[in-house]
């Protein structure tokens, strides 16, 4: 197990060197200035702002220059918050981004098991019928309309009620991230429900629960022991890299709760081109997905002993 | 083997019962991560979210921010929410009073003369660290500011100070800069050339002290947090939580500080969205909000006192007069003026309170030499007439010997304004003239560069004021201003603008800008939308807040709670 | 004890005495049987009717309702289903240059209608300007007067902006010189009626080329059976135009990725070793790319002109990067499906690998596969949406009902029929596809086969 962990860190390693190259000749061939701004700038302040973000440097030494720099863990100054580094900036953000992902990867996790085992056990009866309408429901309705309407009914409990049930944004307390993290759990438990059903359905009549049935096992244990540890695996192979964008940052979430997360500086990088940080945070995301997978595997490995890692 | 095969419902009985007993487990388990979460929230710097809009017991105020400040150094600052920070933690020599007049501020008095200006200094005049302001402050941060190696947007905001342009162009070193000190209360700033509005210059950021001994001690890192910033103005800023929050506090050291009557300021959120910010302010939570069209109606039914100011902006559609445009043409510029109706696209379209339809480059808030410009220089008013726009446009195509208008580039942004707008004129043109308008959406750099670079015939331009003077926008088409994306190019416009430039008497200049208006009508250099408005409410409680339309968008430092604190 | 050994000579076989079992049914091959089984199953005929109204409703739909989508009807702006149409004809508005009379207070210079509202009032000696408001709801105690409109130093004002055949409340507050409202105001409360004027009428086509009709002839708008959009465009006919983008990468964008990922990801499980590392880990390297940024580099790569679509790009780039999460899923499966005993069986059988895969792993993964495309479609919908938003999808002004939903977000609580509707088309468009994937699922489900 060890020697493939170290195996498998060896290759994260390599895929996060190809992510960064792949991103950063990508960002390049964008058109557009990163240094540009709504009103004109003369040559010579553009050749000056060149020089400071060192873009002056032909592409393949800025290339030299940056793979060198994160190598040493520095991902630079970020263009458009001019006097911040890329370090701070992840280092202050993907705290919060991270502390309401894990709760919103819980409530998807847990709640998409329960509910998915419910539905699979009351198949094509009410309650299947009413968890499915809500799933359905809950993906064909966009992610900030139901972050909209979560906020709006806080407001109008607050409101109507006259005591301030709930925060409805700002970040500080645990009381802060319950509304944003359901908000942003919501739509992978819909996923992880409609996928635990599946699996579900299918281990009911897999041949390994009708052999422990006639062996008259008794059902908890056929429950647990068989059919909810087997149709558990999918949800744990989709849920690696999940945890990965969903700690991240919810870029809608983070705006419509003034959450200082780091989804904004993500999406909000791209559309500035500021170099530093979409180098910065598309590095640390690939890195970061490369050890959720690599820990998924493992814990796969771990749950079903016929899985052999190697 | 007696026992019996389990039914299926007996089964599923069974098998719910355990799935309940997970389901406790797991919302126990959720309890015990949501009190870990709470410990390690508190561990990590957090926002002070929990006050109320107005806190009369300790003098607070809580404000939302649309966007975080990207930093706060005045000498490369650019943008409007810093520019919110800055009007409340920052004084320069001069600053704009309640009724929107100059006023003395670190100087106590001033004089302009056509070949210098000169400020004297007040004795009192602190820095937030108790050291003395002096005129030495203001000359390093012009230096520092038309350095090319600090590489200042603004910069240009300095070229009439004399040999401004030079230092930035790397052709004089720093200390060839035309200001002198004579004593450390007295600054002498030379002129490149006469300017009659140079005393209202000074009041933007990029004119703002530095001291130096400070700025060289910040290693780089000069406004970038609340401990790099030292502060001349009302308020000191004593936390900065990135991306959350900014806490200011009023400066003791401030020279003016008993005119201030609040105690903090709590920018205490950072959301872009409108829906948002209103229910923040629904809840109480913040005790001022801008208003959206779509949000109106909530706010009259929530019975709230509604206000309304203009925000300076202009916004306009720009042709290009590139040669090989077919927008060059001024028989096709013609018959879309005559279709447009621009009383139709503020009254009926985008239904914003507070938005006056476009007539002409110069809002209507400028002051020409006795009254409003607009005023003493009216406005062309808007024809329309779609059977003359016809004719133009039956002579366009004969001028560019063509039986149909190939299709014409309207480039534009990624918001809802624009897009409702461009999917306006493209249908309106289309219906009147038959001419086919492909939107080109683009986002923020990727459009710039279009602009730039002229691949457009039609873009959704705006242009809000650096300072208050007509010249502001009235230079904006000069064959020479780098923001003139279109290339207009008239050696009418061009003199018209020198005359405004170069002239210190009000009649002239003003003169100068009534002709500019009509050329531009004439000539059909651009087709005005509309003059951006903003609606906006105040909680009842709050006095004092003033909307600006040059500087601070929103002005707090003359607020006071009503009954409150003090 | 005796000894006997069996010979093969001493057996012979039985003499046939009675007919063979016969076959009474015929024999069903495994899709004829999921065929059956798939009409047993009314959610899943249902959701088949479902998904011929969609096709119906985007392919006959325009024939049928043949309502430019593009028309702009300035006149029924944000109307909801069910408006009142009626208009009156009036003469055609001239300039106005204040009112007259004095002495009257707060008046109506003229009739209040949709096409102005003007306003007269008397001087108030003290004041220096005077500021309109106007309000919907009656102005109580608290004095909330509304909306301001406009600051005027005259004694008369005209309200053009948004007008609504509703009921206004309109105030007048005198400014002092200082700039401070006074204390006095007077309202008036006026219902504005519906019109239209001549010109607007012959230019809507409601009055012909010639034709001359009295004032105050009444006549009806057209109609928007789902009301209209920001823009005053028909509602229907642009969920029907809009449901050929948003079916076409809400069907095949999933499909042709989810199809990718199934390949891609079942490979590499069912090879297995290095070969699944390679595969695998250059999965985890398409993951992490920024998309966005992936999609604006394909738009200058496939040279997406201004105002075109760019709908085949925003296709392949979907196609290109999202397919690595169906990847992961299926390859997990099939790495527990390939030690289950069944395949060993099989394998010992001598099935080769295409018949492994093809038979048994795609089947017993087919349940994780359409749900994952189920969930693919009002993602890919509304990736779209976004993509159109920032200018890399469709160009205005085709509409497609993701970019209707964004647009109708923002007025989600004064008319919320421009949400509900695409909204609900793309939730039809879901469920049809949940309903019509659960039914192939146990229909194709080969365990299902003898269960009967």
């Amino acid at each position: 197990m060890g020697r493939y962990a170290g195996k498998r860190i060896v290759q994260g390693i390599i895929t996060v060197w190809f992510i960064a190259t792949a991103t950063f000749f990508a960002m390049h061939a964008v058109p557009g200035d990163p240094l540009s701004g709504e009103k004109a700038m003369t040559e010579q302040i553009q050749s000056n702002l060149k020089a400071k973000y060192g873009l002056d440097q032909p592409l393949m030494t800025q290339y030299a220059i940056y793979l060198a720099n994160i190598a040493r863990g520095d991902f630079g100054i970020s263009f458009t918050q001019e006097n911040r580094s890329v370090n701070d900036i992840i280092k202050e953000h993907f705290p919060v981004s991270a502390t309401l992902g894990i709760l919103a990867i819980f409530f998807a996790g847990l709640g998409g098991v329960l509910w998915g085992a419910l539905t699979a056990l009351y198949r094509n009866r009410l309650p299947d019928t009413i968890i499915m309408f809500l799933v359905i429901l809950g993906i064909s309705v966009p992610s900030f309309v139901i972050a909209a309407l979560g906020q709006l009914s806080i407001v109008n409990l607050n409101d109507l009620t006259g005591i301030s049930w709930l925060p409805i944004g700002g970040w500080g307390t645990v009381w802060h991230m319950i509304v944003p993290s359901l908000v942003l759990g919501l739509s992978t438990m819909a996923y992880l429900t409609r996928l635990m059903r599946s699996s579900m359905l299918e281990i009911v009549s897999a041949d390994f629960v009708r052999t422990a049935r006639s062996k008259g096992l008794p059902p908890t244990q056929i429950f647990t022991r068989h059919q909810l540890r087997n149709a558990i695996l999918p949800v744990i192979t989709v849920l690696g890299p999940s945890i990965a964008a969903i700690t991240t940052g919810g870029f809608v979430v983070e705006i419509i709760f003034a959450i200082p997360g780091l989804g904004r500086y993500f999406v909000q990088a791209v559309q500035q081109l500021d170099y530093t940080v979409i180098m910065g945070t598309t590095v640390f995301y690939g890195g970061f997905l490369v050890i959720m997978v690599i820990l998924v595997d493992l814990i796969y490995g771990l749950i079903d002993p016929r899985v052999r890692l190697e | 083997m007696a026992e019996a095969q389990p039914t299926e419902d007996a089964f599923a009985r069974s098998a719910g019962r355990q799935l309940l007993l997970l389901g406790l487990a797991a919302v126990a388990f959720l309890i015990v991560l949501m009190l870990a979460l709470q410990a390690l929230a508190s561990m990590v710097g957090s926002s002070n979210t929990s006050a109320q809009a107005l806190d009369p017991a300790t003098n607070t105020i809580t404000i939302a921010l649309r966007e975080e400040p990207p930093q706060l150094n005045t000498t490369i600052t650019t943008d409007a929410v810093s520019g919110i920070v800055l009007g409340h933690t920052m004084e320069g020599l001069l600053r704009m009073s309640m009724d929107d007049r100059l006023e003395p501020a670190i100087a106590h008095s001033w004089e302009v003369k056509p070949t210098h200006a000169t400020f004297w200094l007040r004795d009192n005049a602190r820095w937030s660290d108790g050291s003395p302001i002096t005129a030495a402050d203001f000359v390093f941060a012009w230096k520092t500011a038309l350095d090319p190696a600090n590489a200042s947007q603004y910069a240009f905001l300095l070229f009439h100070i004399r040999n401004g342009e030079a230092i930035n162009k790397g052709e004089l070193p720093t200390s060839e800069l035309g200001v002198r000190t004579p004593d450390p209360h007295t600054l002498i700033v030379e002129l490149e050339r006469p300017i009659a509005f140079f005393d209202k210059m000074v009041t933007f950021p990029t004119y703002l002290p530095v001291q130096e001994k400070f700025y060289l001690q910040t290693d780089g890192r000069f406004g970038a947090d609340a401990e790099e910033l030292l502060y001349s103005g009302p308020f000191n800023i004593t936390s900065w939580v990135h991306g959350a929050s900014l806490m200011l506090e009023k400066n003791p050291n401030y020279w003016d500080h008993e005119r201030i009557r609040l105690d903090r300021i709590n920018f205490g959120y950072i959301t872009s969205d409108a829906t948002a910010t209103l229910n923040f302010f629904k809840d109480d939570k913040i005790a001022y909000t801008t208003l959206e069209a779509e949000n109106l109606d909530n706010a009259l039914e929530n019975r709230w006192q509604i206000k309304r100011e203009q925000d300076g902006t202009v916004f306009y559609i720009e042709f290009n007069h590139r040669d090989t445009r077919v927008t060059r043409n001024w028989n096709l510029r013609r018959a879309m003026q005559l279709s447009l109706d621009m009383d139709e696209l503020v009254y009926k379209v985008t239904k914003k309170p507070g938005y006056i339809p476009g007539r002409s480059l110069f809002p209507g808030w400028l002051m020409g030499v006795n009254d409003y410009l607009r005023k003493e220089y009216p406005a062309p008013e808007q024809v329309i007439d779609f059977e003359a726009a016809q004719q133009h446009l039956e002579l366009a195509k004969q001028e560019l010997g063509v039986t149909e208008i190939p299709e014409i580039v309207l480039l534009t942004g990624d918001n809802p304004v624009s897009n409702i707008q461009s999917e306006w004129v493209q249908a309106t043109l289309k219906k009147r003239l038959g001419l086919d308008i492909k939107i080109d959406k683009q986002i923020f750099k990727q459009r710039l560069a279009k602009m730039t670079t002229g691949e457009f015939d039609m873009v959704l331009a705006g242009w809000g004021p650096d300072y208050d003077d007509p010249l502001t926008f009235g230079d904006l088409f000069a064959s020479w201003n780098l923001n003139n994306r279109g290339q207009y190019d008239s050696p009418e416009m061009d003199s018209y603008i020198r005359q405004a430039q170069n002239s210190v008497v009000p009649e002239e200049r003003m003169a100068a800008f009534g002709a500019i208006q009509q050329l531009i009508y004439d000539d059909i250099v651009i087709l005005p939308q509309y003059e951006r408005g903003v609606t906006y409410v105040v909680h009842p409680e709050l006095a004092g807040v003033k909307r600006r339309v040059i500087g601070s968008e929103v002005d707090f430092t003359n607020a006071y709670i009503v009954g409150g604190g003090d | 004890m005796a000894e006997s050994t069996a010979q093969a000579n001493q057996f012979a076989p039985l003499e046939t005495t009675e007919a063979v079992q016969t076959i009474s049914r015929p024999s069903l091959s495994y899709w004829q049987d999921a065929w059956i089984r798939l009409k047993a199953n009314g959610r899943a005929i249902f959701s088949l009717y479902l998904v011929i109204g969609l096709v119906g409703f985007t392919l006959a739909g325009p024939v049928i309702w043949n309502v430019d989508p593009a028309a702009q009807d300035v006149d029924q702006i944000s109307l909801p289903p069910g408006a009142a149409r009626v208009v009156t004809l009036v003469p055609e508005s001239s300039s106005w240059a204040g009112g007259s009379a004095t002495g009257s207070g707060l008046h109506f210079a003229e009739p209040p209608t949709t096409q102005h509202v003007r306003l007269a009032w008397d001087a108030v000696p003290a004041a220096a300007e005077y500021r309109v408001y106007r309000t919907t709801y009656s102005i109580g105690p608290e004095r909330a007067l509304g909306l301001p409109l406009f600051e005027t130093t005259e004694t008369y004002f005209e309200d053009l902006l948004d007008l609504r055949p509703r009921n206004y409340f309109y105030s007048v507050v005198p400014i002092d010189t200082t700039g401070q409202e006074m204390d006095t105001f007077e309202t008036i409360e006026g219902t504005l009626e519906r019109v239209i004027t001549e010109s607007e009428a012959r230019d809507r086509g409601l009055l012909l080329p010639g034709e001359t009709a009295p004032m105050g002839t009444t006549y009806t708008l057209k109609w928007h059976p789902l009301g209209t959009d920001y823009l005053g465009r028909d509602m229907l006919a642009r969920l029907m135009h809009g449901a050929r983008v948003s079916l076409f990468i809400g069907f095949l964008a999933p499909i042709l990725y989810v199809l990718f990922g199934v390949v891609y990801g079942s490979t590499a499980g069912f090879i297995g070793g290095a070969t699944d590392q390679v595969l695998m880990r250059f999965a985890d390297f398409v993951v992490a790319l920024p998309f966005l940024l992936f999609m604006i580099l394909f738009k200058v790569v496939f040279a997406v002109g201004p105002g075109e679509s760019g709908i085949m790009p925003m296709l392949l780039a979907m196609v290109l990067l999202l397919w690595p999460a169906t990847a992961r899923l299926v390859r997990g499966q099939i790495l527990q499906i390939r030690e289950e005993g069944y395949i060993s069986a099989s394998r010992l059988l001598g099935a080769g690998t295409g018949y492994l895969v093809l038979r048994h792993m795609i089947p017993n993964t087919m349940g994780v596969i359409l749900v994952t495309i189920t969930f693919a479609v009002p993602s890919a919908i509304f990736t779209e949406a976004f993509l159109s938003f920032i200018g890399m999808g469709v160009a205005p002004p085709t509409p497609s009902w993701g970019s209707m939903c964004n647009e109708g977000i923002k007025t989600m609580l004064t008319t919320p029929h421009e949400l509900i509707f695409p909204a609900l088309f793309i939730s039809i468009t879901v469920l049809a596809f949940n309903l019509l994937g659960d039914g192939l699922r146990d229909a194709l489900d080969a365990r299902m086969r003898n269960r009967e």
